[in-house]
């Protein structure tokens, strides 16, 4: 990615007088991991290519505290999001896109019965109405006719129920989209959620990434798209395990659609 | 001498009702066992969901094949209480196919006709039911927890519908009156042939028999289903009203610790002040929950219903894997031990006595409750609402918070969270350097 990003923070838009539409939430995958933060720069690529007026909290922003919460820790979530509603509230945030559906779900779902009420999109959401509005315009160029499986991320897919946003905007690529055995409500988790990104896994007969990435790799992709930094980790290493990584890429539809050719 | 068998009906119609509702009263003991929360809202929501779930069994055919089956099993099990109910006025009145009386000749016909084929769909759908346990030996049917008392109930079950049905035939064959009817004999025609040459008496007493252990069973299977999975016949009504409406990702939040959390961000609240009454009354002995009384009445509830079906073990990504968990596992658990709790009261008088034992540890491993990557493939595979994963997350608050028992990975984890606002060991003031990276 060669072109200059512009990414404002809230402080200094806030300073400026300035609201702006939507408050990126970037995560803490977006921010630190290297790997996420490609999608990250996508993703903003794609926003100020469509001239959206968003900002970050960038040194602001904190852990949602989701690993947490799910590894039982109650209490340092609630500081977390107590600290995290602070700072929204306090620059009257109203509405939120994630790339993450952890930060997603968590922000979506979690927050409202801390004090924390806000509109909150998955980036998959707001791409897809991006595009509705015709903000964005796309054709596929590169990805014409390729096969492209989606891979459902939990916590946006069971979790909330958001199954088309993503094969919509694939689908806009030209690409062919295939589904793996287990899909949408069936999908099969990556093995990251839970918080057990951070653990080594229990015994068992394999890693659920690896079976994961053979039910993908059954459908015989060019690229298995997903939209979640964790998913991504857990589905690259998956196609590495399986020596695979000349033939498949693995790639968030932020990046799919930042790298269209004639986006 | 007359009023005998009616006499003797009437005692055996009580008799098996009056142990039935004993037992449904344990286990509404057993289920009050939990803590009190109060499901009250979305009413017509959860009314839809009951009759849809539960009654259309929409969850069900998901797996198409068993999905046809139950239906057709569950249909046959609903009509024929239509002819219970004409078993149970002949009975107590003493007189025979009451219905013939109130009904057209031809509406009771039609009425046991169609009786007569749904027990012969319901013959083979059971036949394949115990072909897929027994022969075919399907994977989900198979696992560490399904041996024992779990299978023979399982087979158990279809060995009676199988006797009932063949009773409710064979009655109907040798009612010499209702065969000269020739009226609502669709199936039994066939089998009339078989009795032929015997005498008069001979065959109605074949006929009084078979009506006499066709009630007789029906009452034995009302009884039997208390100590059974079969009890989701009647609770996965219950259950369905009751199931999760909240998004699948949102974890229950936990007020206790909102109140802690406050007080401490609070810069003017005083740390020293004296709790409030109210505060004070709210705070649980502890926090998430290592045994069955800390679980709340719907997890229990959630454990009486299941039907041990393994469809949310079949779809759990860690159970596919090979690792120990299954969430099938974690609701037999959580209910045998409540059967235990209960065992407990009922022997010491009504209260428990503490027997060292917990549903953390003797039941449910940590291992099994690390293993899970709260993916919701069980909630959402559970063909009567129930929510495995609620058990799981209230267990590991337990380890954390009141054992810090976490994994030592998971502990780096919360650490790093703590201090620098990420999982990992990354300054909170580099957050944004990702913007200037090329
Ligand atoms: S939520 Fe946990 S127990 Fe349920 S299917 Fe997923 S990993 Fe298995
Ligand atoms: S919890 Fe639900 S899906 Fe799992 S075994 Fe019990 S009834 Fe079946």
């Amino acid at each position: 990615m060669n072109t200059t990003i512009q990414v404002p923070t809230m402080a200094s838009l806030f300073a400026e007088g300035k609201q702006p539409e939507v408050l990126f939430w970037v995560g803490c995958a977006g921010s630190f991991d290297d790997r996420a933060k490609k999608i990250t720069k996508a993703f903003v690529k794609i926003l100020n290519k469509a001239q959206v007026s968003f900002a970050v909290l960038g040194t602001e922003e904190s852990c949602t505290g989701d690993p947490a919460k799910r590894a039982g820790n109650e209490f340092l979530f609630q500081m977390q999001a107590a600290t995290n509603i602070e700072v929204l509230n306090g620059y009257e945030v109203k509405k939120i896109v994630t790339t993450c559906p952890h930060c997603f779900n968590t922000l979506k779902n979690e927050y409202p019965n801390l004090g924390g009420s806000y509109e909150v999109m998955h980036h998959t959401q707001f791409l897809k109405a991006l595009l509705d509005e015709g903000r964005i315009t796309m054709e596929g160029g590169q990805f014409k006719g390729k096969r492209i499986t989606f891979h459902d991320p939990c916590y946006l897919g069971r979790a909330n129920d958001v199954y088309e946003a993503p094969r919509d905007l694939i689908r806009k690529l030209d690409a062919e989209l295939v589904e793996m055995k287990s899909c949408k409500s069936r999908g099969l988790c990556c093995g990251a959620g839970g918080a057990q990104m951070f653990k080594e896994a229990e015994k068992g007969d394999k890693e659920v990434n690896i079976e994961r990435t053979e039910q993908a790799i059954e459908v015989q992709p060019d690229i298995i798209a997903a939209g979640c930094p964790f998913c991504n980790t857990m589905m690259t290493d998956g196609v590495k395990g399986k020596e695979k990584e000349s033939t498949i890429a693995v790639m968030d539809i932020a990046e799919l659609i930042a790298n269209a050719d004639d986006f | 001498m007359a009023y005998l068998p009616q006499v003797l009906f009437i005692v055996v119609l009580l008799l098996g009702i009056g142990y039935f509702v004993t037992n449904v009263k344990k286990l509404a003991r057993n289920i009050k066992l939990g803590k009190n929360i109060v499901v009250d809202d979305h009413k017509s929501q959860r009314l839809t969901n009951m009759f849809k779930i539960a009654f259309g069994q929409t969850k069900m055919v998901v797996r198409p094949v068993s999905g046809f089956l139950h239906a057709i099993v569950y249909v046959g099990f609903i009509i024929i209480n239509i002819e219970v109910l004409e078993i149970i006025i002949d009975g107590i009145f003493g007189t025979h196919r009451i219905g013939l009386s109130v009904l057209p000749e031809s509406v009771y016909g039609f009425l046991i006709g169609t009786f007569e084929v749904l027990a012969v769909l319901v013959l083979v759908a059971v036949f394949i039911f115990w072909l897929r346990r027994n022969v075919i030996k399907l994977k989900r049917f198979l696992s560490a927890e399904m041996t024992g008392w779990p299978k023979n109930d399982a087979n158990i079950i279809l060995y009676i519908e199988v006797v009932l049905m063949c009773l409710f035939l064979t009655m109907n064959a040798t009612d010499t009156a209702f065969q000269n009817l020739n009226s609502g004999n669709i199936v039994s025609q066939f089998l009339a042939p078989l009795f032929e040459g015997l005498s008069e008496n001979t065959l109605h007493g074949i006929e009084r028999v078979a009506w006499w252990l066709h009630i007789v069973g029906i009452l034995a299977f009302l009884n039997y289903l208390y100590f059974s999975k079969h009890l989701h016949i009647l609770l996965a009504f219950p259950n369905t009203y009751y199931g999760k409406l909240r998004p699948k990702g949102q974890l229950p939040n936990n007020e206790t610790v909102t109140n802690e959390v406050k007080l401490m961000m609070d810069p003017s609240a005083d740390p020293f002040a004296a709790p409030t009454g109210e505060a004070d009354a709210a705070v649980p002995d502890k926090f998430g929950a290592s045994d069955v009384m800390d679980l709340n009445w719907v997890q229990l509830l959630n454990a009486y219903t299941c039907t041990e079906c393994g469809r949310c073990t079949s779809e759990c990504p860690a159970n596919q894997t090979g690792k120990k968990l299954s969430p099938r596992k974690i609701m037999m658990d959580t209910r045998d031990r409540l059967e235990e709790v209960g065992k407990n009261i009922d022997a010491n008088k009504g209260t428990f006595v503490p027997d060292g034992k917990q549903l953390l540890g003797d039941y449910i491993t940590h291992e099994e409750l690390w293993a899970c990557t709260t993916c919701n493939a069980c909630v959402q595979a559970c063909p009567v609402s129930i929510d495995p994963l609620s058990i799981i997350m209230d267990m590991r608050q337990y380890l954390v918070m009141e054992q810090s028992a976490a994994p030592s990975d998971l502990n780096t984890m919360m650490g790093n969270i703590e201090n620098n606002g990420a999982p990992w060991p990354f300054n909170q003031q580099d957050r944004l350097n990702w913007s200037n990276e090329s």
